[in-house]
């Protein structure tokens, strides 16, 4: 909210020893974040003075309509200016830089030529001294605002500081001057003296019969004062003080009757409304719209309505979306003497819907929206009555309300809590004192028990914690010591966690750098994946950032082809790319779920419901390769990324783990079919590793033979205490075969069966060389045998018979054959 | 027959021919030439056998000592020479060890990972554990045991983003405070937790917002818990997070599911910057999760990461931490 300081000044006893950013401090300190601080005027100096027109001339030789205007500005003779806006007549006041003044800008005025003529000074505008953003034309003051010559820095109240501050969602009653003073007084420990308390609400005599209010709905208001006034002058200006004091707080003056609706809101807190009462059929309704369709606010935009909106209406039609905007059909205008004001505490959930289905954030509902004082109903409607009737020429005609304000019932509470709470040593007197200090009435029935009666503006407060806030920050959260909580024994991380944390260094370690991609996807790109089966079961969000990506991965490979394509984009060759995130898949029933209340533990079986309604959401680790796996350079040609790199990164993630594993081939999108791998654990299909597919490469424009893996780590299970395994000292025996085998034959099911034949002492396999130009649908596989035995050295004989034993398996088993010399 | 004065002279002219040998073959010549058989050392040693028995003992000592002192030499040389010969070799192998040697890839860790860690093992040493929770996650843990009642804002379209089908009440987590809300629900006090994890609202991308951004919050419930241990637990982690100078601001704040409650800003570069929002937790929300706040009191708080990676390290624009740009992740290394 934007408030002046010179208002805040008015109530609250501030010395002019403080300073704005002292003052800011203190709203600072009790809880009211300051955004800004702006000097109004500092960058205007005078002579600036109020000047009467007393001629104008229209030059008419030019492109656009120049004046040549005769001005009395209280000097001996006329003052002569050139202006090129036409909004004001002769006889108006206006406002006059003369030469050496000094604009916003900054902006020196001299006497200059223009036009022809020597133009000796300036007729302003509001925007050009930096008042309002009004630039429509010449600041016209009010007939007999000011007299000629007169100092306009001083008239307009042009030199002020203008805080612009945050108010939090609890505290409805800040957004006003006579809550922000407050704040200011309390924290500052000066007088603060409540405006309420200078307005007479029984000044009102009836002379007439004026509109009645009726609460249809009582859950969407609790009180509604209506007053009536006649005769009101619509031509009547707005006074000078009151159109600056709502130009500083933001708002524009737009006539008389608004600004006075306008300035109380500012002033007390109570937004109000007024209606063209001859305009009113009947009596004014606070109801649901239920079968009313459609409604246009005074913005001229026609709204459709839900039946839960809340209006205000009269006996046959809406006349005002309630708390959020008026009607057009009811609006305040050029002709309008009869008025009615509304002021109501309508419901602040009700006005809350009202303005987010609209998208109709005004004033009016942003106070409603965070609670307005109940009290100020009957008290804000007689302000704006009165100043109607002081500044507008009007009669009262009748002042009808309905309801009861309602107010925060009184609470219990161990004035002790506050300092058991805080942790700080606060005194029952401190208690006492700040409490009373925001406005609480105390009914002390022991030391241990205290009934608190909250003041009428503050809605917000319910329970013994909230009393607890308002104390600690009266005092100053500074003052509360800072002390460690008692430390318990930490677990540490839980194995997955340090799993995911060694795994995410091991391919970093390998060269690939970690990426942490949006999860949103779209439906092409799940079609051009060519995902079936679980995959491409997306959920799907109701209000996505994006149409173009309403749905959630369900696999980590299009977020990371995304960021390769970037990186590729912004001039990247070589590259690996990898991402730890959970992925969604919509594969599960969902149960319909009701909210059970909050006001104390769900039973068990509904806790589990709602768990059970949370579709699990595993952790996958995934990474892309792209390009040279090893550069070209000075020592002479490089290598391309190929399958065998992406299977050997899913490999080691696994490896890491210390699972034991087999690979199989498999045909897995977004995988080349051919040379796509599957390593399973427990027999379980843990991770997929190799070249992507030559579609999906080409479709998103990536390098040939470009590689990706994906390991899903909640599927790897945890294993248990490791047993050592026994260091065998006795030498090693190494043997060499070469087999030929069919072509289909995998080195996996060889390994596996020259395993089976060799027996316990076979220490280790190893693939030193593959041929496949043998033809006739055959390869061979040349492996080197290792043996060692635990307790002696093998003999000749021994080792050989292992050896063939391995051999004579893999012949059973898979038709091997010894390859002769 | 062979002088004490001839002897003298050998060993000498030996001794010379030998330290002016420059090299290992140099030496060879110079051996052949003062120790060989044709040496005259050798000779009058051959010769010997002719002297008079009376001189022969005395020859034989002189002859010896001559030869002793000519190996000396010999050996001492060759040391020297071979040293020498060695350190060329090892000269003649030199090379450019400034040649680029890297031929794979840097990788690297993202720094919100990094940032993540960093944090987890602060409050990991404080005593706490880490809980995690899923990212799509029900409303009730999200919103209503948070004491965000349905009409509050926040659970708006405007701002959560909720997933299809409605009737199924799962949104994407708009804070990790459900995590915060699960180990209530399962956990006895004393609970001392923090939950890191990735969050959702629906702010477009620009320089300063991103709709999927990474939080920290944190959770205390135990008996006697006091603002004052909040105040603690937070100005050390500041401390942490920006140095030993770190100074922080206290200012009263409102959040649903604490009473009080305050954001807590520190000074870093003779800014505030705010760290993050905190407080009591709101006895509602205690009495939501069944857990008797006549017994207990609870802290917790929150942070978003991105901000303290970007004040921290200098990054200006948000685009560079969530693009994935390698250049940018590179440059953290591992986080050492």
């Amino acid at each position: 909210m934007l408030i002046p300081l010179s208002w805040i000044r008015e109530y609250a006893d501030v010395p002019t020893s403080v300073s704005a950013e002292q003052i800011g401090e203190a709203l600072v300190r009790v809880g009211f974040e300051v955004e800004e601080i702006e000097y109004q005027g500092a960058d205007i100096s005078g002579p600036l003075v109020v000047g009467r027109v007393i001629n104008i001339e229209e030059i008419v030789e030019f492109k656009k309509p120049i004046r040549w205007v005769e001005l009395d500005c209280g000097e001996s003779s006329s003052r002569f200016v050139i202006c090129g806006a036409s909004n004001f007549f002769i006889d108006d006041l206006v406002v006059v830089a003369l030469p050496g003044a000094i604009l916003p800008g900054p902006f020196a005025i001299s006497q200059r030529e223009t036009y022809g003529r020597v133009s000796n000074g300036m007729i302003c505008s509001s925007r050009e001294l930096g008042l309002s953003e009004d630039h429509s034309g010449i600041l016209v003051l009010p007939d007999d605002s000011a007299e000629v010559g007169a100092n306009a820095i001083e008239l307009l109240e042009i030199e002020d500081v203008i805080f612009d501050i945050a108010i939090n969602a609890d505290r409805g009653y800040a957004l006003s001057v006579r809550g922000l003073a407050r704040e200011v007084s309390a924290s500052l420990g000066v007088k603060f003296t409540d405006p309420v308390h200078s307005i007479d609400t029984n000044a009102f005599t009836a002379t007439g019969k004026g509109v009645a209010p009726k609460i249809d709905d009582p859950t969407g208001a609790s009180v509604i004062y209506l007053r009536t006034l006649d005769s009101f002058d619509p031509k009547a200006p707005t006074p000078l003080w009151m159109r600056r004091r709502v130009e500083k707080c933001g708002m524009r003056s737009i006539s008389l009757a608004v600004d006075v609706t306008n300035y109380v809101m500012l002033e007390l807190g109570q937004p109000l409304h007024a209606f063209d009462r001859s305009q009113i059929e009947g009596s004014l309704h606070i109801r649901r719209a239920g079968a009313t369709k459609t409604f246009t606010t005074l913005d001229g935009q026609e709204r459709a309505l839900s039946e839960e909106d809340l209006l205000v209406t009269d006996d046959v039609r809406a006349l005002a979306l309630a708390g959020t905007m008026g009607g057009a059909n009811s609006e305040v205008g050029e002709q309008t003497t009869k008025l009615t004001i509304e002021a109501a505490r309508f419901d602040p959930i009700s006005i809350a819907k009202n303005a987010r289905g609209h998208r109709l954030s005004t004033e009016a509902s942003r106070r409603f929206e965070r609670g307005v004082d109940p009290s100020l109903a009957k008290i804000a409607s007689a302000r704006a009555a009165s100043l109607l009737i002081a500044l507008g020429g009007a009669k009262h005609i009748d002042s009808q309300y309905d309801g009861d304000p309602r107010y925060s019932p009184i609470v219990e509470m161990d004035p002790h809590f506050v300092a058991v709470l805080t942790g700080a040593e606060i005194s029952l007197a401190q208690v006492r004192e700040k409490l009373l200090l925001i406005g609480c009435d105390i009914n002390e029935i022991s030391d241990v028990s205290w009934q608190i009666d909250p003041p009428s503006w503050r809605s917000d407060l319910h329970s013994p914690a909230d009393f607890v806030e308002e104390v600690a920050r009266m005092i100053g959260y500074d003052t509360i010591p800072s002390v460690l909580p008692p430390h318990p024994v930490s677990p540490g991380l839980t194995n997955f966690q340090r799993r995911l944390r060694t795994l995410a260094q091991l391919l970093a370690d390998k060269g690939l750098v970690e990426v942490q991609t949006y999860p949103f996807v779209s439906e092409s790109t799940l079609t051009v994946m060519g995902y079936t089966g679980d995959r491409a079961r997306a959920f799907r969000i109701a209000n996505p950032m994006s149409e173009d990506a309403p749905l959630l991965r369900t696999h980590l490979i299009p977020g990371l082809i995304e960021v390769a394509s970037r990186n590729l984009g912004r001039g990247a060759r070589d590259f690996g790319l990898f991402e730890i995130g959970s992925i969604f898949r919509n594969i599960s029933s969902l149960p319909a779920i009701e909210n059970p209340p909050t006001d104390q533990r769900p039973p068990r079986n509904v806790i589990d419901q709602i768990y059970a309604g949370v579709p699990s959401q595993p952790t996958h680790i995934g990474g892309v390769l792209i390009g040279k796996a090893i550069s070209d350079d000075w020592r002479g040609k490089g290598r391309a990324f190929d399958w065998n790199d992406a299977i050997e990164m899913a490999q080691s993630l696994i490896d890491a783990c210390n699972l034991g594993w087999t690979i199989q081939r498999s045909d897995f999108a977004p995988w080349h079919p051919g040379r796509c791998a599957e390593f399973l654990v427990d027999g379980k299909v843990v991770a997929h590793a190799g070249e992507l597919h030559p579609r999906v490469v080409a479709a998103f424009g990536l390098p040939d033979r470009a590689c990706a893996f994906v390991v899903n780590l909640s599927a790897i299970p945890e294993h248990g205490v490791l047993d050592a395994p026994a260091i065998g000292t006795m030498p090693l025996a190494v043997q060499d075969i070469a087999l030929i085998v069919g072509e289909h034959i995998t080195n996996e099911e060889v390994v596996a069966a020259l395993k089976s034949g060799a027996g316990s002492m076979l220490e280790s396999v190893v693939l030193f060389d593959r041929y496949d130009k043998i033809g006739e649908g055959k390869i061979s596989l040349a492996y080197t045998l290792s043996f060692r035995a635990p307790d002696r050295t093998l003999t000749g004989a021994e080792i050989s018979e292992m050896r063939e034993a391995a051999v004579e398996a893999a012949r059973v088993k898979l038709g091997a054959t010894l390859r002769s010399a | 027959m062979v002088s004490e004065k001839a002897l003298d002279q050998w060993v000498v002219e030996a001794i010379t021919a030998i330290s002016r040998a420059n090299d290992l073959e140099e030496l060879k010549t110079a051996r052949l030439a003062h120790a060989g058989d044709k040496s005259p050392i050798a000779q009058a040693s051959r010769s010997l056998g002719t002297a008079p028995a009376e001189e022969r003992a005395r020859l034989g000592k002189m002859i010896g000592e001559a030869r002793a002192a000519v190996t000396a030499a010999l050996d001492s040389r060759r040391d020297v020479l071979e040293v020498l010969r060695d350190e060329k070799v090892l000269q003649e192998e030199v090379v450019d060890v400034t040649l680029p040697s890297a031929r794979g890839h840097k990788g690297g860790l993202h720094p919100l990972t990094l940032l993540k860690n960093e944090i987890c093992d602060f409050f990991i040493a404080q005593g706490y554990g880490v809980a995690e929770g899923p990212e799509l996650e029900a409303e009730w843990l999200n919103f209503d045991a948070l004491n965000m009642h349905v009409d509050h804002p926040a659970r708006t379209m405007q701002d959560t983003f909720f997933v299809e089908p409605l009737e199924a009440r799962l949104v994407l987590r708009t804070h990790t405070s459900p995590v915060q809300i699960r180990t209530m629900l399962e956990k006895k006090p004393p609970i001392y937790v923090i939950c890191p994890g990735r969050t959702y609202r629906a702010d477009e991308l620009d320089a300063t917002h991103t709709p999927v951004f990474a939080q920290v919050e944190g959770l205390v419930v135990d008996r006697g818990i006091t603002m004052a241990h909040l105040k603690g637990t937070l100005d050390l982690f500041a401390k942490e997070m920006f140095g030993e100078e770190a100074v922080t601001r206290w200012r009263p704040s409102f959040f649903p599911f604490t009473e009080p409650s305050a954001e807590v800003d520190v000074l870093f570069n003779g800014r505030w910057i705010e760290l993050g929002g905190c407080g009591m937790v709101n006895p509602k929300v205690l009495a939501a999760c069944g857990v008797d706040s006549n017994e207990y009191s609870g802290f917790a708080f929150g942070m978003g990461l991105e901000r303290t990676l970007m004040v921290r390290h200098g990054i200006t624009d948000m685009h560079d931490i969530v693009e994935g740009d390698i250049r940018f992740s590179r440059s953290f290394g591992v986080g050492l």
